[in-house]
């Protein structure tokens, strides 16, 4: 178990340099010059000249990703081009912000989306099997800023049952905290919804054709029994790694959401990094999400090895 | 009991209890079910009766598509959602199956009846241990947690097993086959069950397996007072195993009796014709072409007037197709849905009966003369596991002639395939062996060999589902199989196509189809035109008709000795099915835990004296011939390849094994002991003549089997 973890990091860290060289290479095809974008379009070509000597952006490109990557080691993430501080110290602000938003999020999400998957899988073919599928389906094609919109307007602004802004401001308390989420976390529900209720369904719905399914019924287990001992068990790991694997899309859908409700996260800081060509702020960001997907994978593949003992005696060998 | 219309006769003679009449543990009565395909209701079973009396086993044969395992669902109410039972009865041990709901089925499941299917791997949960599976059954019952594991140790016993606590323990993926269905049948049997339904329980294990299997079987049949239903699509098996057989054909019952007299004087032309398209009483390729059914499965749903089997059918008459014969009773509890049951026999003597014979034997060199296509020698392939090296091949020396047919015959885990894919390239051997074509040395993997050599070695694999591209036309698979060979001048493509696709039987209009358009026969037949487009010396064969129905298997075996007799190609041909192999084979390889144990001319090694492993495979094979010789048992498992034992590797699980103890010490060399057979044994080849004439003491009497005399035949 150990040399599987061991391995596991190793790739990690391979797909974490590789994924830096990547980031870099798009920062620097992007049109357009970071000393331009910060100073304005009215700023002489001398100064934006200036500026960009200054935070190395004329040196060759392997130069300045190699330095980069040094002070990345060495804990330096680099100085915003915007805000003229560290980058670091507002990243894990923006991060901590947006889990907290994404975890809300999915608190929601995988209790409803699984129970609902797994209702349409013990109801194939029947009404309510349908119901959750066309529901599913027809919340993922509905794009977050569109049912961001609806649930301002419905919600904040007809009923005034919730706060439109996701920000609760400095030292604000749990509960208020909660208030100002709920609103924001709802379109990333209806989004994701869809997809993990559907990958629960099949899931269970091939478990309940399996054979040994068929043993435990034909054994003369009740059929709460099949389902929780003999089902689900199975059923519900390859959901787990499949929400897993989704957590990269939720901080993508974050950078919509953010910015629709004014909440100071990571999509909100990476989307004006874009716009600014604020060059390590926007590496710093997306290299964030990228540690945040491995691990969230790697916990996915942890945790269903820990269940699934044909994939333990595997990783152990 | 008395009642004319299909009451159960009486079960095995001398196991009557005096009292009260006890009801059949099965009674199905005008059984109808269907299943609803795009919008139509497709008629799956058609008016089907059968009853299992007490005690009695009651075996169910028929094809892929007769509705055999349609039956099981139907009784244990567990048919696909589109399943519906849509006329008839069901009655299990008297209770009226169908009228059950909720708490009192799930008691009849739990009580009265249990089942066993085809793949013990897939039984059993793969994440739950096989103890807690097995204590299930007990705490259903009314057992505290501990006690249920208590009693799962007592029934694992039950089914023989060594050392049940330490299996109480494992998982599903961590046994085999065999241990598998041990365990779904303690759980099949720990409630007592009035019937037992038992589906295609041995058609995924090995023979040796099998055999011990279906001894199990036996044994607890005589223990418990149990009806079997048998459902299998080996009548050797059913031959073997019961009292009373049904034949299923398109989901009716053509005929019904007991199983001697069904087997031995068949009265519907499709019994008949199944039994004769099975290679057996030694037939082999020089005397005749096996016989074939004609003709295909009518396609579900399909309404015909008359005889359903009238279109396949070398009997029918003009009343066959204008009304449907009814299921007449013949007396003796024998039944047959045929207008003419006396005249079934007469199919088998028209038509290409084994009087014909066959093109193979003109002008074909005898065994020996020919020269050596392809020469192995000290082939071994060894795989490193983390810890350990798998000798999955040790120093395999090998001819194979021109034109000749080689069986490879062995347990799984003895290294067939592994010999296969050196021999095609697909995984080196180690270093130090030499696989020779013609003479010259082949290089290790595919890709270093020249494109003659590649098209020189051709391969068959056993499904043609997964082996051609479901995308592709036939036409398109054959033409790249074609591009790749030079072929005869002179010709264009489409000549080429149209002539291969002729050379196995098929049409050119097939050519447009795309693989799921074809019957699992056809399929098999446009793999092998792929193997033969480039005009290939050596076809590897493997399994290449496992998969496929008994009728299907002669017509493929008729089209590759064709082919053989036509192109003087050589086969390795790779199968479980020893008569088969025997059909087919010129020379037979026996391999086991990667080591050639015998190799010889085909007829000497069945008909003896043979390698004492050779000679436990051919005792584990159920025969429909009553050839019965002093059975010999494997018992134990294929030992490791990675830790193999000392001395003869055969030692472990060997009847014969010699008291002087040199079998465990010294691995004895393949010698040759008579004219082209070679034999890895320390016991001389007279002595082990000897010893195969009479049988061994320690073999016990099949119980079951032999109680009524339901086998030989």
């Amino acid at each position: 178990m150990a040399s599987y973890l061991v391995k596991r990091l190793g790739l990690a860290v391979v797909t974490l340099v590789l994924l830096s060289m990547i980031i870099f290479l798009a920062g620097q095809v992007l049109p357009g010059d970071p000393g331009r974008a910060v100073l304005g379009n009215f700023a002489s070509a001398q100064s934006v000249r200036v500026f960009d000597h200054r935070i190395g952006y004329d040196r060759p490109f392997v130069t300045q990703y190699w330095s980069w990557v040094s002070g990345i080691v060495r804990g330096n993430f680099g100085i915003s081009y915007q805000y003229n501080s560290p980058v670091a110290p507002m990243i894990f602000s923006g991060l901590w912000n947006s889990l907290k938003l994404a975890l809300l999020a999915l608190c929601i999400i995988v209790p409803l989306s699984i129970g609902a998957g797994v209702l349409a899988a013990l109801n194939v073919g029947r009404p309510l099997d349908r119901i959750i599928s066309i529901l599913g389906l027809s919340g993922s094609t509905v794009p977050e800023f569109v049912s961001g919109i609806f649930v301002i307007v419905i919600f904040a602004v007809v009923f005034k049952l919730l706060p439109p802004t996701a920000d609760s401001g400095a030292g604000a308390g749990f509960f208020t905290q909660l208030d100002h989420l709920v609103l924001p976390a709802i379109p990333l529900v209806v989004e994701f919804f869809g997809y993990i209720s559907r990958i629960t369904r099949a899931t269970t719905v091939e478990a309940l054709d399996s054979d040994y399914v068929r043993t435990a019924v034909l054994k003369g287990l009740r059929r709460r029994t099949v389902i929780r001992r003999h089902v689900l068990r199975n059923s519900l790991l390859p959901a787990i790694t499949v929400i897993a694997s989704q957590t990269g899309y939720l901080i993508g859908g974050l950078v919509v959401i953010e910015t629709l409700f004014q909440y100071p996260g990571i999509g909100d800081l990476i989307y004006n990094a874009a716009k600014n060509k604020d060059f390590p702020m926007l590496e710093a960001g997306v290299l964030a999400i990228g540690v945040i997907y491995l691990l969230a994978t790697l916990a996915a593949d942890l945790a269903s090895s820990l269940l699934n003992p044909r994939v333990r005696i595997d990783a152990t060998r | 009991m008395s009642s004319a219309s299909g009451a159960a006769p009486p079960g095995r003679p001398g196991r009557h209890v005096a009292g009260p009449v006890e009801p059949d543990a099965l009674a199905v009565e005008g059984l109808q079910v269907s299943y609803r395909v795009g919008g139509r209701d497709l008629l799956a079973l058609r008016d089907v009766s059968l009853r299992v009396g007490p005690r009695q086993a009651y075996g169910l044969v028929g094809e892929s598509g007769s509705g055999k395992s349609t039956v099981a669902l139907a009784v244990t109410r567990y048919l696909a959602r589109n399943g519906r039972v849509s006329g008839g009865t069901i009655s299990v041990a008297g209770t009226d199956v169908l009228a059950l709901r909720g708490e009192r089925l799930r008691r009849l499941r739990a009580e009265t009846v249990s089942m066993v299917y085809q793949e013990p791997g897939k039984a059993l949960n793969p994440s739950i241990r096989v103890g807690r599976q097995l204590a299930e059954v007990f705490e259903i019952a009314g057992a505290r947690r501990r006690e249920a594991l208590a009693a799962a140790e007592d029934a694992l016993t039950r089914v023989q097993i060594s050392d049940p606590r330490r299996l109480l323990e494992r998982y599903p993926h961590e046994l085999s086959g065999g241990m598998l269905q041990r365990v779904v049948i303690a759980m099949a049997l720990a409630s007592e069950p009035s019937l037992l339904i038992l589906d295609e329980p041995t058609t995924a294990l090995d023979a040796t397996v099998e055999a011990e299997v279906l001894d199990l079987v036996s044994s607890l049949r005589e223990e418990l007072d149990t009806s079997i239903l048998f459902i299998s699509h080996n009548l050797a098996v059913i031959a073997k195993m019961c009292d009373r057989v049904g034949v299923l054909y398109a989901g009716e019952l053509v005929e019904e009796g007991s199983a001697s007299e069904v087997f031995t004087e068949p009265r519907h032309p499709y019994t008949v014709g199944l039994l004769s398209c099975i290679p057996r009483r030694g037939l082999r390729k020089d005397h005749g072409r096996l016989d074939t059914i004609p003709g295909f499965l009518p396609a579900p749903g399909s309404v015909l007037a008359g005889c359903i089997f009238a279109p396949r059918c070398g009997l029918v008459e003009a009343q066959c197709r204008l009304s449907e014969p009814p299921l007449a009773e013949l007396g003796n509890y024998r039944r047959s849905r045929c207008y003419f049951p006396g005249r079934a026999l007469e199919v088998g003597s028209r038509g290409a009966g084994p009087g014909e014979p066959a093109e193979a034997p003109a002008g074909r060199p005898p065994v020996g003369a020919r020269a050596p296509l392809l020469g192995l020698r000290q082939v071994s392939k060894s795989f490193s596991a983390r810890h350990e090296q798998l000798h999955a091949l040790v120093g395999i020396d090998l001819e194979i002639g021109s034109g000749e047919t080689l069986g490879l015959v062995g347990e799984s885990g003895s290294g067939k395939t592994t010999l296969a894919r050196a021999v095609l390239g697909l995984s080196a051997p180690d270093e130090g062996s030499t696989i020779e074509l013609n003479g010259v040395p082949l290089a290790g993997s595919a890709g270093r060999r020249t494109g003659d050599q590649l098209a020189a070695v051709q391969i068959v694999f056993q499904n043609p589902d997964s082996a051609l591209n479901r995308r592709h036309s036939v036409r398109r698979i054959l033409r790249r199989a074609l591009a790749r060979s030079a072929g005869p001048r002179g010709m264009d493509r489409e000549e080429r196509l149209a002539e291969l696709i002729g050379s196995v039987r098929m049409e050119p209009r097939q050519l447009g189809l795309r693989p799921a358009q074809l019957s699992g026969g056809l399929k098999q037949r446009v793999a092998i035109a792929r193997a033969f487009a480039g005009e290939p010396a050596l076809v590897v064969c493997d399994e290449p008709t496992s998969a496929l129905d008994v009728s299907v298997q002669a017509a493929i075996l008729n089209l590759l000795v064709e082919l053989q007799a036509r192109r003087n190609v050589s086969y390795l041909f790779i199968s479980h099915d020893l008569g088969v192999v025997r059909y087919l084979a010129d020379r037979i390889a026996v391999l086991y835990l990667g080591r050639l144990m015998e190799v010889g001319p085909a007829e000497a090694v069945f008909s003896g004296p043979q390698h004492p492993y050779t000679e436990a495979l051919l005792s584990a094979v159920p025969s429909l011939d009553g050839q019965r010789r002093g059975r010999i048992r494997l018992t134990g498992e294929i030992p490791s390849a990675a830790s193999p034992p000392s001395g003869c590797v055969f030692h472990t699980r060997c009847p014969r094994r010699l008291a002087s103890g040199i079998c465990e010490s010294a691995e004895p060399p393949l010698l040759e002991v008579a004219a082209g057979r070679t034999m890895r044994c320390h016991i001389p080849l007279d002595e082990l003549a000897q010893l195969q004439r009479e049988p061994p003491a320690e073999a016990p009497a099949v119980p079951g089997a032999s109680a009524n005399g339901s086998s030989p035949l």
